[in-house]
C-alpha cells in the first residue's frame, strides 16, 4: 500500500521556489532517508506531508489530503519536527498524562519503559532537563505512539554520538515493524545508512536522486585509481572524480566490479560520497559531471 | 547495508496493534486541553487567590486594630439605655471593595492570558509539539477561549464568595469580642442574594458582554509576530484618534466605551452606592440588548479567524 503519494507537489514563498513540482511515491513499510543541504526544501516537503503548510499539486498521505484532512490524519501520524519543542513548563508526568489522555494510539506502558532506561525524573520540568534528556523524553513519547507514519526531522540534532547510535538502534529494533513507514532527515547521513530501505536526495526544491538501498548497494562503486590506470578508469565514465592525498577517487554507477578491479582499489561508497556527486560539494563549487543516468525529477519507492 | 530482518520487531504483535487504537471522544480532548492551559498558566488561579489572601489579612488586621470610636457611635436615650451602633466607616464597603479587587485581578489575568495564548506557543516553538498530536485547531482555540469565557468568571465568583464569607466571619467574631453591635453588617449584607447577583454580573458582563474583547485579544495573539499587547490596543485607539481628527466625530471611542462599560444599567458597583449589589438590568432586558448579540456574533467571527490563523501560522 502507498503511504505517501505526490504529483506535481509545488510550494513557493514569494518568488523563491521551495518545492518544484515534485513527484513522490513512498510505499508502506519503508524507512526513507531524505537528504539535502540546508534550504533544499526538506522541511517544506515534510511540512506539506504533515499538513503544516498549504501546497499546490496533489499530495496524499495514508489516503488523505494532509492540508484539508489534517485532524483525522494526525491520529495515524507521529512526528518530531525539531528537537527542543517540548513546552518548557511541562512536567514529565504531565506530558505522559496529556498524550495518554488525548492520543488514541499511545501506549503508556511503553513510554514508561522507555523512560525507565533513562535518568529522567517524572517530577522534573522540561526546562530542568538537559538537551539530551529533552530529546529522549520527546522520542519516548513519539515512539510509544503506534503510528502508521513517523516523520523525524533532524531527530538527533545536537545529541552526542552514543545517544544517536542508541536512538537509531532502538528505532529499528523496538519501533519499526514493516507496517510503519518512517521518514528521516538528518545531516549525519552515514549514521542512518544501515537502517534505511530507501534514499532520496533533494536539492533546490527538486528531487535529484532516489533509489532503494538494495539498488544503491549494487549500483554504486568507488575506485581509488592507480595513477597509471587513471586514463582507463576515466574512460569508464565515472559520475564523479575527486582528489584525496594526491590520488583520484572515481565514483561509478552501474559499472561491473570486475571491470574496475584491475584499475585500483574498489570499495562501496557511503551515502555521503554519492550525495556529494549528485548535489555537489558546497565547499567546492567546482562543476560536477552530471550523472549519465537520467536525473529523476520523480522517485517511486521500490514496491514491497 | 539493508536492515537486518532478524533484528525486527517483537514489540507490537498484530493483536496489540489494533487494541491500542482506542476511541478518544472530543470532550476528553477538550478537557485535557483545558488542563494543559491551567498547567501552563498558573497565574489564572494563583493571582486571584493571592489577592484574596491579602484582602483577608488586611481586613483582619484593620478590624482588629481600628479604634472603636471609628466603628461605633454611642447613644444614650432618654431612659438612660446605652446603645452602640457602627458608623463612620461604612461596614459594607470592604466587602464591595474585596469583590471589585478580585474581579479586577481576574480581568487583568484574562487580558494577559488571551494575549499570550496563541502567541507564546509560536514564540517557544512548542506549537510544533501540540500540532504533532491529534487535537484540532478548533479544539485548541475553544479550550483557550473557555478560560476567559467560562473558567475565569466561575473562579472569580467562587473566590469572591469564599473571601466574603471569611471576612464576615472575622467581622462578626472580632466585633463580638470587642462588644460592638454586628447588626448593621447582617442587615446590610444579604450574602446569598449578593453572591447570586455577583454571579449574574460575572456571567452577563465578564463572560458574555466582554466576549468580543476576549476573542479579539485571542485573534491578535494568533496573528501578531511580536508585541501582541500593542497590536491589540493601539490600532483601535489610533482609529479613534484618526476619526476625531478627520471626521471630528467620536464613534469609535463611543463604541469602545460602550463595550467596556456595559449596557445601560448594568453597573453593579457604580459609585459605591449599590451596596445590595442590585443590578438594575433584568436578565430579560439584558438578553434583549442588540449590543449583546452583535458582540457575540463578532466574538464568533474573531474565534473562527483565530482558528484559521493557527492553521496557517508557523513558529516565530
Amino acid at each position: 500500500m502507498t503511504c505517501i503519494e505526490a504529483h506535481g507537489l509545488h510550494k513557493s514563498y514569494g518568488s523563491s521556489v521551495a518545492l518544484n513540482s515534485i513527484d513522490l511515491n513512498v510505499a508502506e513499510g519503508r524507512i526513507l532517508g531524505l537528504i539535502g543541504p540546508n534550504g533544499a526544501g526538506k522541511t517544506t516537503l515534510l511540512n506539506a506531508i504533515l499538513g503544516l503548510t498549504s501546497f499546490s499539486g496533489s499530495l496524499s498521505v495514508l489516503g488523505r489530503n494532509p492540508w484539508t484532512q489534517r485532524d483525522q490524519l494526525m491520529n495515524d501520524v507521529a512526528f518530531v519536527a525539531d528537537v527542543a519543542v517540548l513546552p518548557r513548563w511541562m512536567r514529565v508526568s504531565d506530558a505522559i498524562d496529556f498524550v495518554a489522555g488525548i492520543h488514541p494510539r499511545f501506549d503508556r506502558a511503553k513510554a514508561e519503559a522507555f523512560l525507565a532506561r533513562t535518568t529522567i525524573k517524572r517530577t522534573s520540568k522540561v526546562r530542568e532537563l538537559s538537551k539530551g534528556m529533552v530529546a529522549q523524553l520527546h522520542l519516548a513519547l513519539v515512539m510509544s505512539i503506534d503510528a502508521k507514519l513517523l516523520v523525524l526531522d533532524e531527530p538527533t540534532l545536537g545529541l552526542d554520538i552514543l545517544f544517536r547510535k542508541q536512538f537509531y538502534d532502538s528505532l529499528l529494533n523496538d519501533y519499526f515493524d514493516h507496517h510503519r513507514t518512517i521518514v528521516i532527515t538528518t545531516h549525519q547521513i552515514d549514521e542512518i545508512q544501515y537502517i534505511l530501505t530507501d534514499l532520496l536526495f533533494i536539492n533546490r526544491g527538486n528531487l535529484v536522486f532516489g533509489c532503494s538501498m538494495e539498488d544503491f548497494d549494487t549500483r554504486y562503486l568507488e575506485l581509488i585509481a592507480n595513477p597509471a590506470q587513471l586514463a582507463a578508469a576515466r574512460a569508464l565514465k565515472p559520475i564523479q572524480e575527486r582528489q584525496t592525498f594526491g590520488r583520484s577517487i572515481l565514483l561509478y554507477d552501474r559499472v561491473p566490479r570486475e571491470q574496475l578491479l584491475p584499475l585500483g582499489d574498489v570499495r562501496t561508497p557511503s551515502i555521503a560520497d554519492v550525495f556529494v556527486a549528485f548535489v555537489g560539494d558546497p565547499n567546492q563549487p567546482a562543476p560536477y559531471s552530471p550523472p549519465p543516468t537520467s536525473m529523476p525529477s520523480s522517485y517511486t519507492g521500490a514496491a514491497q | 547495508m539493508t536492515p537486518q530482518t532478524d533484528a525486527l520487531p517483537t514489540s507490537f504483535p498484530e493483536a496489540t496493534r489494533t487494541a491500542t487504537a482506542r476511541r478518544v471522544p472530543e470532550t476528553s480532548r477538550l478537557f485535557w486541553s483545558l488542563r494543559r492551559e491551567l498547567w501552563e498558566n498558573r497565574a489564572i488561579y494563583i493571582a486571584p487567590l493571592a489577592v484574596a489572601a491579602l484582602i483577608i489579612l488586611g481586613f483582619f488586621y484593620s478590624t482588629l486594630r481600628m479604634p472603636a470610636g471609628m466603628l461605633i457611635s454611642t447613644t444614650v436615650d432618654t431612659n438612660g439605655v446605652v446603645t452602640h451602633t457602627s458608623h463612620g466607616i461604612d461596614p459594607i464597603a470592604p466587602y464591595t471593595i474585596a469583590a471589585a479587587l478580585i474581579m479586577g485581578t481576574t480581568f487583568l489575568v484574562g487580558i494577559f492570558y488571551c494575549l499570550d495564548a496563541l502567541y507564546g506557543e509560536r514564540r517557544d516553538r512548542s506549537i510544533l509539539f501540540w500540532k504533532s498530536l491529534p487535537i484540532s485547531d478548533l479544539t485548541t482555540v475553544l479550550s483557550k477561549a473557555a478560560i476567559p469565557l467560562v473558567l475565569l468568571p466561575l473562579l472569580t465568583w467562587v473566590i469572591t464568595v469564599v473571601t466574603q464569607s471569611i471576612m464576615l466571619l472575622i467581622n462578626v467574631t472580632v466585633y463580638h469580642a470587642r462588644g460592638i453591635d454586628t447588626g448593621p453588617i447582617h442587615s446590610g449584607l444579604p450574602l446569598t442574594q449578593n453572591s447570586l447577583m455577583l454571579l449574574y454580573h460575572l456571567v452577563a458582563i465578564h463572560a458574555l458582554w466582554y466576549a468580543p474583547i476576549w476573542c479579539w485579544f485571542l485573534l491578535v495573539s494568533a496573528w501578531a509576530r511580536r508585541t501582541p499587547l500593542l497590536w491589540a490596543t493601539l490600532p483601535p485607539l489610533a482609529l479613534g484618534v484618526l476619526e476625531m481628527i478627520t471626521l471630528r466625530s467620536g464613534h469609535v471611542f463611543e463604541f469602545l466605551k460602550y463595550r467596556f462599560h456595559g449596557p445601560e444599567g448594568s453597573d453593579v458597583y457604580s459609585g459605591g452606592q449599590s451596596m445590595s449589589m442590585q443590578m438594575p438590568l433584568s436578565p430579560a432586558h439584558f438578553l434583549a440588548t442588540p449590543g449583546l448579540w452583535a458582540g457575540l456574533a463578532l466574538a464568533a467571527v474573531f474565534l473562527a479567524a483565530a482558528v484559521q490563523l493557527r492553521r496557517y501560522r508557523n513558529p516565530l
